[in-house]
């Protein structure tokens, strides 16, 4: 059984999930790495230290920035290449990137893809897929009769394999395909990184950080910028306690349609779900869909003044009481219990 | 210009879900436009408003669908066209781009075509690729702003990392993300146009299309595991007490 890894990255900078693909590939077989870019020898380097048999690395100019069309039809071509190479899965890390790609070379392929998947089991020379639709509310069982199967992973559902630092393994270049439909004209003032589908913790606030009476703001602001900035000073004690826990900083809509903090900080049905190990929710109601976002979690902390909000439904330790009050103590009994 | 806005009619946020004999059952909730589809609409009326032209909502789906379509002409679409048959009850994505491809051919064609970044109810998010990869179209994906110069299209791409400044020539085919802006409500005059519009309703033989065979099948549904949800309340003095023991409760969890 082949497999193919498609290793995302930004700019040299690995989606770590792309290493838990490489896992679940090597429980089914040879795992194949694949490596899209221009300069990409220390991804590919990486790929084998992760435990990948071979890497095919695609180091082109027309692949410097990602753009959808090359991407895919570089992938295209490698899995429509001869039959005796020609994987029976390829398997992608789930990223806004991934998942244009494979949308787009499933076409060229005349296959599907499963997204998001949580499980895969081996059936035959086929895959059962097992991913949540419906926002996490039903879970499915999924095939698909195409060859190759394609199946973007759900970060942090399959272990991620031990790095073997300096471990050599066969790298072979192999040729980009495919026109470009785009031009890449730059990078926009980055919302800084947020990627709440890799956090092992996160530290999520809602409409309630903006409500810290207690705050004056600085004279000349309308209404809308008081609150605004309110929420700032709230969001800063969220942020602080994220950064102590090594965890990202989440938000409810009620929090980013505010204008509180980026949409890029979204937990639940707009947003991204997620299924970290702790989730603490400030100031977050729980409206539906924000618990269906975050249920997933294998710990719940809620904090939230009013006693009857439905996030206490979902939480395995609540507090009621005032975040401005409790998150800075949480913050400070943290820094003293871990040490640091 | 002239836009095309694919929508999909879903379930309700709101509505409990559930697998119930095999099938989704979402009880007597009301069916409406996908959520992240009103933001296709809003991406529309937005480029419509700014360069002229017309919105023409595309939709996929049973006679029932109609009501979603109503909601994209009550917000100030120009047209409304439902693709519906027998042959597409289980469509999957692959499918889905090639009926609505051919259903944008049979429209004649658009200058912009644009999707929300994904449905509520399979959430695959494939379709918006699927249909520009079919068409032969440059695919602006997540676009969180659209600008056009001329026949340059530039859009704000939301990625993981930041935004990526993408730029390609009409036509394209977009997704849109929550930046592009809040979806406007109908108006009363929207909806009494939307009311009274007769929605044209083509079938595979319409639009020249044959039912294309799924490759994505669903085998078994079933409901998340019950999690035990026995809260334990931190109660104390002062928050520096409740901290304290809320702190060592997580630490005890092993969590970290």
């Amino acid at each position: 059984m082949k497999t193919f890894v498609y290793i995302d990255h930004f700019k040299g900078e690995v989606q770590p999930s792309s290493w838990e693909a490489l896992g679940l590939a090597k429980s089914f077989g040879t795992a194949v790495a694949l490596v899209f870019g221009a300069g990409v020898d220390a991804v590919a380097k990486m790929a084998v230290e992760y435990g990948a048999d071979e890497v095919f690395v695609a180091d082109d100019s027309s692949l410097t920035d990602y753009r959808a069309e090359v991407y895919a039809s570089t992938l295209a071509s490698l899995a429509a290449a001869a039959s005796s190479q020609s994987p029976n899965l390829i398997l992608f890390p789930t990223t806004a990137r991934t998942r244009e790609m494979a949308a787009m070379a499933a076409i060229d392929l005349n296959t599907g893809v499963l997204t998001d998947i949580s499980g895969l089991e081996a059936n035959g020379d086929s895959f059962v897929a097992t991913r949540p639709i419906y926002e996490g509310k039903v879970i499915e069982k999924t095939v698909c009769s195409g060859k190759p199967v394609m199946a973007t992973i759900r970060g942090r559902a399959f272990p991620k394999p031990e790095r073997v630092e300096g471990k050599s393994g066969t790298i072979t270049k192999v040729a980009a395909a495919g026109e470009a439909k785009s031009t890449v004209e730059g990078y926009g003032a980055s919302e800084g990184a947020v990627n709440l589908g890799d956090a092992a913790v996160i530290v999520s606030g809602g409409r309630g950080v903006s409500n810290n009476p207690s705050l004056t703001p600085p004279a000349g602001m309308d209404e809308k910028q008081a609150e605004v900035w309110r929420a700032q000073q709230g969001f800063a004690l969220v942020t602080e306690l994220a950064q102590l826990l090594g965890g990202a900083v989440g938000a409810s809509r009620a929090a980013v349609d505010g204008g509180y903090i980026p949409y890029a900080h979204q937990v639940g049905q707009t947003g991204k779900v997620v299924a970290p190990d702790l989730y603490i929710a400030a100031g977050i109601s729980g409206a539906i869909q924000h618990l269906v976002g975050m249920r997933n979690a294998k710990l719940i902390v809620a904090i939230n003044k009013d006693a009857d909000a439905p996030i206490f439904k979902q939480a395995r330790y609540g507090v009621v009481g005032d975040l401005f009050a409790i998150l800075p103590a949480l913050t400070e009994a943290m820094k003293k219990k871990l040490g640091k | 210009m002239k836009i095309i806005a694919c929508i999909k009619q879903v379930p309700d946020s709101e509505a409990k879900v559930k697998a119930e004999g095999g099938q989704v059952s979402w009880g007597d909730a009301p069916l409406v436009i996908n959520p992240f589809d009103e933001y296709a609409v809003e991406g529309a009326l937005q480029m419509k408003e700014a360069h002229s032209g017309s919105v023409t909502a595309l939709c996929i789906g049973p006679e029932s669908a109609k009501e979603a379509l109503k909601h994209a002409l009550a917000m100030g679409a120009d047209e409304a066209v439902l693709v519906s048959d027998p042959a597409l009850d289980n469509l999957d994505t692959v499918g889905a781009a090639k009926v609505l491809a051919a259903a944008i051919q049979k429209i004649g064609g658009a200058d912009m075509v644009i999707f929300g970044r994904q449905t509520l109810d399979n959430g695959a998010g494939l379709t918006p690729a699927q249909t520009a990869r079919v068409l032969g179209l440059p695919m602006l994906g997540l676009a969180g702003s659209i600008k056009v110069e001329g026949s340059a299209v530039t859009v704000e791409r939301v990625i993981e990392e930041g935004r990526q400044i993408m730029k390609a020539n009409l036509p394209v085919v977009l997704s849109v993300v929550q930046s592009i802006g809040e979806p406007r409500y109908p108006s009363f005059m929207g909806i009494r146009k939307a009311s009274k519009a007769t929605i044209p309703v083509w079938s595979l033989g319409d639009i020249g299309a044959s039912a294309p065979a799924p490759i994505v099948t669903r085998t078994e549904l079933m409901n998340p595991p019950v999690q035990d949800a026995t809260i334990e309340m931190i109660t104390g003095e002062t928050p520096a007490e409740i901290a304290e023991k809320l702190a060592d409760k997580i630490i005890a969890e092993k969590v970290l």
